[in-house]
């Protein structure tokens, strides 16, 4: 069974149909990118996974912890789905060893000592280990982004969204986070992720997901879907790429 | 006649000052307490609290305090309550501070950017959580400059129970005015006893703001 399935994922926003019943499955160690026209609503399904927004019908289901239309253990579902945003997210008023702490302490009653040593191996995973007291304000763009990925992988989440992670950096800090994510891949870490690094996606994604006008309009193998495009949609996306 | 020397007067004013301060202090460490209530039930997730607390505030805010204070010393004794000046005067004050810093409150924790809210919702923290690790703490950096402004408010605002006959400063002006005719001299003294009393929190106050206005990236 998919450690990650929706299924009739439906969303709106006042009248505005956002998601139009989609399905997905993310098998366990799979990495998944969503790509497809901005508006298409690869965001919200992102968020709809974790609970950051509500459903109006459908069901999602994380290893085993079921969310239908709404109603469900939003808690255990986000203890299972850590999630990294464009704009890092970093709690300001915290260092980057204590915004990595926070949620193991808070959430899942992690003494103090114990929860500065996850922070500490965390961040060794993102390279960021000297970096423990430094506050979000002393650390460049790319360095945060890579806190915030340390910051989610702390609660051991079965799956990790990342939408558009790289977005919001200057160019030549791209590579360190992407090297981070692709270092996850390669562990085995189950990926769901949105960019606009079109290269990259194919190089690690094992399923690429193209999504238009609110729909799963086309996915299968990176490297097929570029070469033989089923759809004139995705064709043309292909296109505007260039 | 009774003759007043210049230490009779400045005796008396000092007097009404320290009355005026212990008013100040009183009220406002009460309405902060009162504020704080009031802040919580109007950020609440739950409507009945939320719409009590914005009727509460905009009911301060939208008459005048002494209107406020009339309404506390003349409509209780109506009911056969004999308040005695000190107490409603206190009373009044604790109400109207507690309105304002609610008010002046909730536009802090609204400045925190949306994006802290969901990275700790994600992080599978619940409301209480992300409002006391990661929310007030923001808030408070915030809030600091905008209160302690607002103190000065509240000081200058005890003059106003002076009309209901408690002798703080303006009052206690009022009265050796009348007693030495010389009301220039005296009201010339109990405006440089506010100006001593205010000066010291508005500087504060810029201070602080300079302080935490300093840019962030996050
Ligand atoms: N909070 C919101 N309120 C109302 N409409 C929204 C909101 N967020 C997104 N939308 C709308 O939903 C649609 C999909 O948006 P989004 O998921 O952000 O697309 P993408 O990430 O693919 O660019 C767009 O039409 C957008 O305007
Ligand atoms: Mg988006």
């Amino acid at each position: 069974m998919p450690l990650v399935q929706t299924n009739r994922l439906h969303k709106f926003y006042g009248t505005n149909h956002v998601l139009k019943g989609i399905k997905l499955d993310v098998e366990e160690g799979e990495v998944v990118t969503i790509i497809g026209r901005s508006g298409s609503g690869k965001s919200t399904l992102l968020r709809t996974l974790n609970g950051l927004e509500s459903i109006d019908d459908g069901t999602i289901e994380v290893d085993g912890t079921a969310l239908v239309a709404g109603e469900g253990d939003l808690r255990a579902l986000r203890q299972k789905v850590g999630m990294v945003f464009q704009q890092f997210n970093l709690f300001p008023h915290l260092s980057a060893g204590q915004n990595v702490m926070l949620a193991p302490q808070v959430v899942k009653g992690t003494n103090k000592r114990e929860a500065a040593e996850i922070a500490r191996e965390m961040l060794a995973r993102v390279g960021l280990d000297q970096k423990f007291d430094a506050f979000p304000d002393q650390l460049s763009g790319g360095q945060q982004q890579r806190v915030a990925i340390a910051r989610a992988l702390a609660m051991s989440p079965k799956v990790l969204l990342c939408d558009e992670i790289t977005s919001a950096l200057d160019p030549e800090l791209v590579n360190e986070v992407l090297t981070v994510v692709r270092r996850l891949a390669s562990e085995g870490m189950t990926l769901i992720m949105v960019t606009h690094e079109m290269r990259f996606a194919r190089e690690v994604s094992d399923k690429l997901v193209f999504m238009h006008e609110g729909r799963v309009h086309e996915s299968g193998h990176p490297q097929e879907m570029f070469a033989q495009p089923a759809t004139p949609e995705f064709a043309n996306f292909i296109r505007s790429l260039h | 006649m009774m003759t007043f020397s210049l230490w009779d007067i400045l005796r008396n004013l000092l007097n009404g000052a320290a009355l005026t301060a212990v008013l100040s202090i009183t009220a406002f460490v009460l309405g902060s307490l009162a504020g704080l209530a009031i802040l919580f039930a109007r950020i609440s997730k739950y409507r009945a609290p939320r719409a009590f607390a914005k009727l509460y505030i905009e009911a301060f805010q939208g008459t005048p305090l002494l209107l406020q204070l009339f309404m506390l010393f003349f409509g209780l004794s109506l009911f056969g309550l004999d308040v005695p000046a000190w107490l409603a005067a206190c009373l009044g004050l604790m109400l109207f501070t507690s309105a304002f810093l609610a008010e002046i409150w909730r536009g802090c924790v609204e400045s925190v950017p949306r994006g802290q809210w969901e990275a700790s919702a994600s992080l599978a923290l619940t409301y209480g959580e992300q409002m006391r690790h990661v929310i007030l703490p923001q808030a408070m950096r915030v809030a600091i400059a905008p209160t302690v402004g607002f103190a000065v408010q509240v000081v200058k605002g005890t003059a106003v129970t002076s009309i209901i006959g408690f002798a703080e400063l303006t009052k206690t002006g009022s009265m050796i005015a009348n007693a030495t005719y010389q009301p220039f001299l005296v009201y010339v003294l109990v405006a440089l006893g506010y100006f001593a009393l205010c000066y010291p929190l508005s500087w504060y106050a810029q201070r602080l703001e300079r302080k935490f206005h300093a840019p962030r990236t996050n």
